[in-house]
């Protein structure tokens, strides 16, 4: 769990994400920006055992990468809106591949919000705030 | 039709003859002139000969219709610029009366074409090389860690000591791997010498190999003969390899002097030559195709496709231009592959290739899957192609090489409009 400094009282109370990600600078910087901004951050690089995470932590949201080892994004996706237990969780996809295909895959797989890399850390916070709240 | 009288009236036009000046000189009636320029009437013999002198040109100039493949070219080439109005009408007068400039202009569209294709093949290179996407997918993820890292370490929250050292040290790391992209993106990028991403495909470069003799492979013929160096590609040095070891064994099951006799004598008709020599169909095809010039049969050409439509072998011939961006789902070769094993015969009309008459034989093979009886069977299709020297009859199957170059608007398969409304 990140946390860049402790800004908010009850922590306890903080809403917690889950960023899917492998590349480490960028679980860094994120991870202390949403923890400025209040988030509890958790974070998974693996695409295989990222369903076992999410089931295990409940997070309030994901923050999911969709070129991921072992399993795509777009396959974790998919598994989670077919699973009733995680098919309400709201999901920002997370990619490189910023190509109107992908972001069709995306909206039809059922992932509520679309970030593309590179991306300005204000707007993540603001997505991330409109989407779960502070 | 016959259009000697088109190119009376061009070639008088040209000298700046009146028709009844000409008339007069070859004793005839200016009517009958008219007649004869409007093709109403047959000109041959002595009269052809005498206007040919008195327009001071060669008979032959009025004599010999333009080589239709050259026609067919022409017209493709202004089909292919339709926003540029072309005197279609003329097209034969202009091809017997400029050779040179007729040349040039079918050389650039080819030209035109085939750097159209070498477009495409660049472009979905860089759509889908998976070299480059790992390349770009690099420089992207490299400039997002070190924007957002900026971004924090010059933005207004705070930021402690520790995390600022971290923060550091992710940037110089990213700018590290940033550069390394960059610089094997750049020789990526700067390598025009690289023949591998911009020469032909490996299935084009075989088949330009083996246009060169025809299909024929005299080393597998006679063992007396010089085995040719193998292509340096790999890839192409591969599909050789594989074209040589069914021509081997179509060769031992029809060695040549007794296959030349035989289809002689059955005047190259595949199905007959297939029941008296008691080899599947397909086989006899590819002999067929791949006998030399000097035997002295006719020339045939051959395409093997895929199941899903694809080209696997394609052997062009007299009045049978089909290329590999061809789409006409009407030739046998296609329709062959509803019903495998059976061979569908047929005279096919080319609407727009001088009316070409081909006759067609096509059959499907299923091989069976490696993997079971449960999986699918590979299907390939294998047509055979003749051009026929009878114009095309009302039971000619039409049939045309793409919808786009393809002005027949009667036609069950088209997909996609003709480009050009050419009037011919």
């Amino acid at each position: 769990m990140y946390m860049a400094s402790d800004h908010r009282g009850d922590r306890a109370l903080a809403k917690r994400v889950l960023l899917i990600e492998d590349e480490p600078n960028i679980i860094e910087a994120l991870s202390f920006i949403l923890s400025r901004a209040g988030y509890t951050v958790h974070t998974h690089e693996d695409g295989t055992t990222a369903m076992d995470k999410i089931r295990n932590q409940r997070p309030d949201m994901i923050l999911l990468d969709v070129m991921l080892p072992g399993r795509s994004g777009f396959d974790i996706l998919r598994d989670l809106r077919a699973d009733p237990s995680t098919s309400d969780l709201p999901v920002m996809m997370l990619t490189a591949r910023g190509q109107a295909k992908d972001r069709a895959l995306a909206e039809a797989l059922g992932a509520d919000q679309f970030m593309t890399k590179p991306f300005a850390n204000d707007e993540v916070c603001a997505q991330v705030r409109a989407m779960i709240g502070a | 039709m016959d259009r000697t009288g088109d190119r009376i009236r061009a070639r008088r036009m040209d000298a700046g003859v009146a028709q009844r000046d000409l008339a007069a000189a070859v004793d005839i009636s200016a009517s009958y002139l008219n007649l004869i320029e409007h093709g109403k009437r047959p000109v041959g013999g002595q009269l052809l000969r005498r206007i040919a002198a008195t327009l001071g040109i060669d008979l032959a100039l009025l004599e010999r219709p333009a080589d239709p493949s050259l026609i067919d070219r022409l017209l493709a080439a202004s089909a292919r610029l339709p926003q540029v109005p072309t005197e279609v009408a003329q097209v034969e007068d202009l091809a017997a009366r400029f050779p040179g400039w007729t040349g040039l202009i079918t050389a650039q569209a080819q030209e035109i074409m085939s750097l159209d294709d070498r477009l495409q093949m660049l472009n979905d290179r860089l759509t889908y090389d998976p070299d480059l996407a790992k390349a770009l997918h690099g420089v992207i993820t490299a400039v997002t860690a070190i924007q957002s890292t900026a971004t924090i370490l010059t933005g207004d929250g705070p930021v402690d000591a520790d995390w600022q050292a971290r923060f550091h040290a992710n940037i110089r790391d990213d700018a590290g791997k940033l550069a390394a992209t960059s610089r094997a993106l750049v020789a990526y990028l700067d390598a025009p010498d690289d023949l591998e991403r911009t020469r032909l495909s490996p299935l084009e470069a075989r088949d330009a190999i083996l246009n060169a003799s025809g299909y024929h492979r005299p080393h597998l013929e006679d063992p007396a003969q010089l085995e040719p160096e193998p292509p340096a590609r790999q890839g192409v040095a591969d599909l050789l390899a594989r074209y040589d070891e069914v021509y081997a064994a179509d060769v031992a099951a029809l060695p040549i002097a007794s296959f030349v006799t035989a289809a002689r004598a059955l005047d190259c008709d595949p199905v007959g030559l297939a029941a008296r020599l008691g080899q599947p169909l397909d086989r006899v095809m590819r002999r067929l195709a791949s006998l030399p010039a000097k035997a002295g049969l006719p020339d045939h050409g051959l395409m093997q496709v895929t199941a899903s439509g694809a080209v696997l072998l394609l052997k062009q011939a007299a009045g049978f231009d089909m290329t590999r961006g061809s789409d006409c789902a009407l030739w046998p070769v296609y329709t062959a592959l509803g019903q495998a094993g059976r061979c569908v015969t047929a005279r096919v009309a080319v609407h727009g290739q001088n009316d070409r008459h081909l006759q067609c034989h096509a059959v499907a093979v299923a091989a069976p899957n490696p993997l079971g009886p449960h999986a699918p069977p590979v299907m390939t299709s294998t047509m055979l192609v003749r051009s026929l020297p009878e114009p095309p009859d009302p039971l000619s199957l039409p049939v045309g090489l793409a919808c786009r170059m393809c002005p027949r608007d009667d036609c069950a398969a088209r997909r996609e409009p003709a480009v050009p409304a050419t009037q011919l």
